[in-house]
């Protein structure tokens, strides 16, 4: 017999070695990461798919009411309603259906009882067409007209002629247009810029000086010169605007009305029911391409968001490029040559609760130190002309490149921890032998320790980018408008205008989303944007993971 | 004979009667002299340990240790765990330095210099000295660029005078045949045995007037350990090596000279065939031939 106190004895319960392998808690463990994960796939997949077939092509439906009345639209979805559940149990389908007639702009969607339908049917000529103002129509051809006068006398003929004439005209639209806007917008500026060349000359050097009298012919001359190049692209376009407005295009509505659009206006159409599968492709394409890269219609709620795309993309790079010096250096600071006291630690904790501001806060600080303080700094010392003549700031208002510094301030703290734990994994040993051999404490820093840490310090990069391009709250105060269509790096000089108010693409979320009057139409949009937004965000971050796996490659960690 | 040093500094007067067991003594906290061979005062040092003293805030791991580490010959530096021969040797360049509650007294002179004088610029002290360390530590660079390393941030830019610097240094490491046609691959990619190697190229890349070896072999396995014990073989003559050992057949085989140190005290101090086969003291040979320690 033992004669220890304390037999071990075997255990009898089941249940009780299950706990004592701790099977449970792996279960509880692998059930938290199963809805995590299941989570954000779902989120994922919802705005994918959501978002991905807002612009395929669905079929138009022209339905009759039992009272006569018909409508034409797209069918988006079915439900089956318990209607007066007490009388009679019966089950009602209804559907709700997008109809879009500029006329009737108010009820684009409808619901109808599935009782009161007669007929459903989809007619082969039934066209969407999206109009360059005033949105979508649905209806049918008619004929083309030139000049008042009809061309051909079938849909189809009509139709074939249009699918002919329209990339030609929609070439001139678009080069009228462009000189409309960028090189008249060219001309303004450059008249403003020599009227505020003058005033500034007489606010520096009084009304009679030499310079104010030269700086005056200047401006003169160059008012000639733009007068002249002026009339040269009044006549450019006069003559774009004349060879289009000959074409007219007859449509008529579900109940026979007679529409007439220009073709010019025409920005795309399509028949949704008399196309294959690979033309709906293409019609898919076309409207995603337009969507990439337009400048957006009517409100934000039509055509592309190229403006937005840029924005972000714009603002996010330079805020990178702002806050990892920012954030290296003062973690280099804070880790490698402060003394390790209270003082330190209390700076360490005061970083860490930086991260949990928020952002709101970040963006009224931007606003009131960066906009209207360094910004009407420089306003009042270098574009003084500005202030005084126009009443229009330069920098002292919210632009792209105080909105980039608002959020490297913003994403400063999750630099700053992320540097200084890459520099506390450098083993001291590789220190120590850069000391041994004679190297100075930078040297050691710059030639062994940054490099190692580099990795490290890139994922603090790739976070902050991450966190900085989903951001709205403070960019709203600091630069982002609803519209802005001046994109902050264009083709006149400077060249990049940091001082420009951008348009950025999670504020269209909430813009389109929230702030549209028609919420119905701006949803799939919603949807679309938010695609957009993390496709861009997941690019910038795979850009940046690769970039990191090749410097990790390059000082890989081996061990013996 | 060389300045400051005389048979009377490691001679000290208040040795404990014969018969008394040193070792104890010294475990006591009581004062031993040090018994340093004669042979060792006749040759030419290249370092002059002098009545150095080591405190790592109030406790002291080096006890009043002097002696002279003979040029170009290789001087082994044993003793149990946590005697303090890691920490004398890391002294000599003044890595200490970087650890904060430290004092010091006494001094010691490279050829002449002293050390630990005020005015003393530490990073060019290092520059003197090359340091091999337990662990192999090759930096996160090319295998060129670990060699140069020193050349690199002294400035050095003739790219000729880089190429000569790094072949005769790992030939002189005979690591050259091993990695002359992958010298831009990083290091990280050597085996263990290789990347110490390399940072005994790295250490003599600068023509170093001492090179300290900090046990150089404790983390390779028997093979590695044996290439290394030949490279310090090839060595002597060539450089003036300080190393520490835990391994009594290494510090036989590879080293010239033999100081056992023992809690901070250096016990006995001599030529390496006598210290393992002669030792003045019996507490000396008791420890090398493994009865004690």
């Amino acid at each position: 017999m033992n004669s220890s106190r304390y037999q071990r004895q075997n255990v009898r319960s089941p249940f009780s070695s299950l706990m004592a392998h701790g099977e449970p808690w792996v279960w509880l463990m692998s059930g938290s990461l199963a809805v995590a994960v299941t989570m954000v796939i779902g989120l994922l997949l919802f705005i994918t798919v959501r978002g991905s077939i807002h612009f395929w092509p669905r079929p138009l439906y022209e339905i009759t009411l039992r009272n006569g009345e018909r409508c034409l639209g797209e069918v988006i979805s079915r439900e089956r309603q318990l209607k007066n559940i007490s009388d009679d149990q019966t089950v009602h389908d209804r559907v709700l259906v997008r109809t879009a007639d500029f006329r009737t702009d108010s009820t684009r969607y409808t619901w109808f009882d599935q009782q009161n339908i007669s007929s459903i049917q989809q007619p082969q000529f039934a066209t969407v067409i999206e109009r360059f103002e005033g949105g979508l129509f649905h209806g049918f051809p008619v004929c083309l007209l030139k000049d008042g006068i009809p061309t051909g006398d079938s849909p189809e003929a009509a139709w074939q002629q249009y699918q002919e004439i329209s990339p030609t005209i929609q070439k001139r639209f678009r080069e009228a247009n462009r000189i409309d806007r960028l090189r008249r917008g060219d001309l303004q500026k450059r008249l403003r810029n020599a009227r505020l060349a003058l005033f500034d000359a007489r606010l520096k050097q009084g009304n009679d000086h030499p310079i104010v009298e030269k700086v005056k012919n200047e401006e003169e001359e160059i008012s000639k010169k733009v007068a002249e190049i002026s009339s040269l692209l009044d006549k450019k376009m006069a003559a774009l605007r004349k060879a289009n407005s000959s074409w007219k295009f007859e449509f008529k509505t579900v109940d026979g009305q007679s529409v007439i659009f220009p073709v010019e206006e025409i920005i795309q159409a399509w028949q949704p029911n008399n196309i294959s599968l690979l033309g709906m492709s293409s019609v898919y394409g076309t409207r995603w391409w337009e969507f990439l890269s337009d400048n957006p219609r009517e409100a934000n709620s039509a055509g592309g968001v190229f403006p937005a795309i840029c924005g972000t993309v714009s603002m996010t790079m330079i805020m990178a490029f702002l806050v990892a010096p920012f954030g290296v250096l003062a973690a280099l600071y804070l880790r490698e040559y402060a003394a390790d006291n209270s003082l330190t630690a209390t700076i360490r904790i005061a970083i860490n609760n930086l991260a949990g501001v928020p952002s709101i806060v970040y963006g009224a600080f931007g606003l009131g130190f960066f906009c209207y303080g360094a910004g009407g700094w420089i306003d009042e010392n270098f574009f003084s002309a500005s202030l005084l003549a126009d009443n229009q700031p330069t920098f002292g208002t919210g632009g792209l490149l105080w909105a980039s510094l608002t959020l490297a301030l913003l994403t400063l703290p999750v630099v700053i921890v992320a540097t200084e734990e890459a520099l506390a994994a450098v083993p001291n040993s590789m220190r120590e032998g850069s000391y041994a051999c004679g190297g100075s404490k930078w040297q050691t820093i710059y030639r062994i320790v940054l490099p190692r840490a580099l990795p490290g310090i890139m994922t603090g990069v790739i976070l902050a980018m991450a966190r900085a391009a989903g951001e709205v709250a403070p960019l709203m105060l600091v630069g982002v408008k609803k519209i802005a269509l001046d994109l902050p790096i264009d083709t006149s000089f400077p060249f990049i205008h940091p001082e420009r108010e951008f348009m950025h693409l999670a504020y269209l979320v909430y813009d389109i989303g929230f702030q549209s009057s028609n919420s119905q139409a701006a949803k799939p949009m919603v949807f679309t944007i938010t695609l957009l937004l993390v496709t861009i965000i997941a690019v910038l971050n795979i850009a940046a993971i690769y970039l990191r796996s090749r410097l990790k490659r390059r000082y890989a960690l081996q061990e013996f | 004979m060389q300045k400051g040093i005389g048979p009377s500094v490691y001679s000290d007067g208040n040795k404990p009667d014969a018969g008394t067991n040193r070792l104890q003594a010294v475990a006591q906290g009581k004062d031993v002299g040090a018994e340093v061979h004669p042979k060792v005062l006749e040759e030419t040092p290249v370092l002059e340990i002098d009545r150095f003293n080591l405190w790592y805030g109030s406790k002291q791991v080096i006890h009043d240790i002097s002696m002279p580490i003979i040029r170009k010959q290789v001087t082994a530096l044993i003793g149990p765990s946590g005697c303090g021969k890691s920490t004398l040797l890391r002294s000599v360049n003044r890595m200490n330095d970087l650890i904060q509650n430290i004092r010091i007294t006494g001094d010691m002179r490279l050829n002449g210099d002293s050390i630990y004088e005020p005015r003393m610029d530490v990073i060019n002290l290092r520059k003197r000295m090359g340091m091999v360390f337990q662990k192999p530590n090759p930096f996160p660079m090319s295998i060129f660029e670990n060699v140069v390393y020193s050349l690199r941030i002294d400035g050095e830019k003739n790219r000729s005078v880089l190429d000569e610097v790094c072949e005769i240094s790992l030939r002189g490491a005979a690591l050259w045949d091993e990695v002359k046609d992958c010298l831009n691959d990083s290091a990280l990619k050597l085996s263990g045995g290789q990347q110490q190697r390399l940072c005994i190229a790295r250490a003599v890349a600068a023509e170093p007037e001492v090179l300290l070896l900090d046990e150089p072999c404790s983390a390779l396995d028997p093979i590695a350990t044996g290439k290394i014990e030949d490279l310090i073989q090839e060595l002597r003559g060539q450089y003036s090596i300080l190393m520490v050992t835990h391994n009594m057949q290494q510090a036989s085989r590879a080293s010239d000279y033999t100081a056992f140190i023992y809690l901070g005290r250096l016990i006995e101090y001599g030529p390496t065939s006598d210290i393992f086969t002669n030792p003045v003291l019996q507490e000396t040979e008791s420890y090398v031939t493994g009865r004690f320690g």
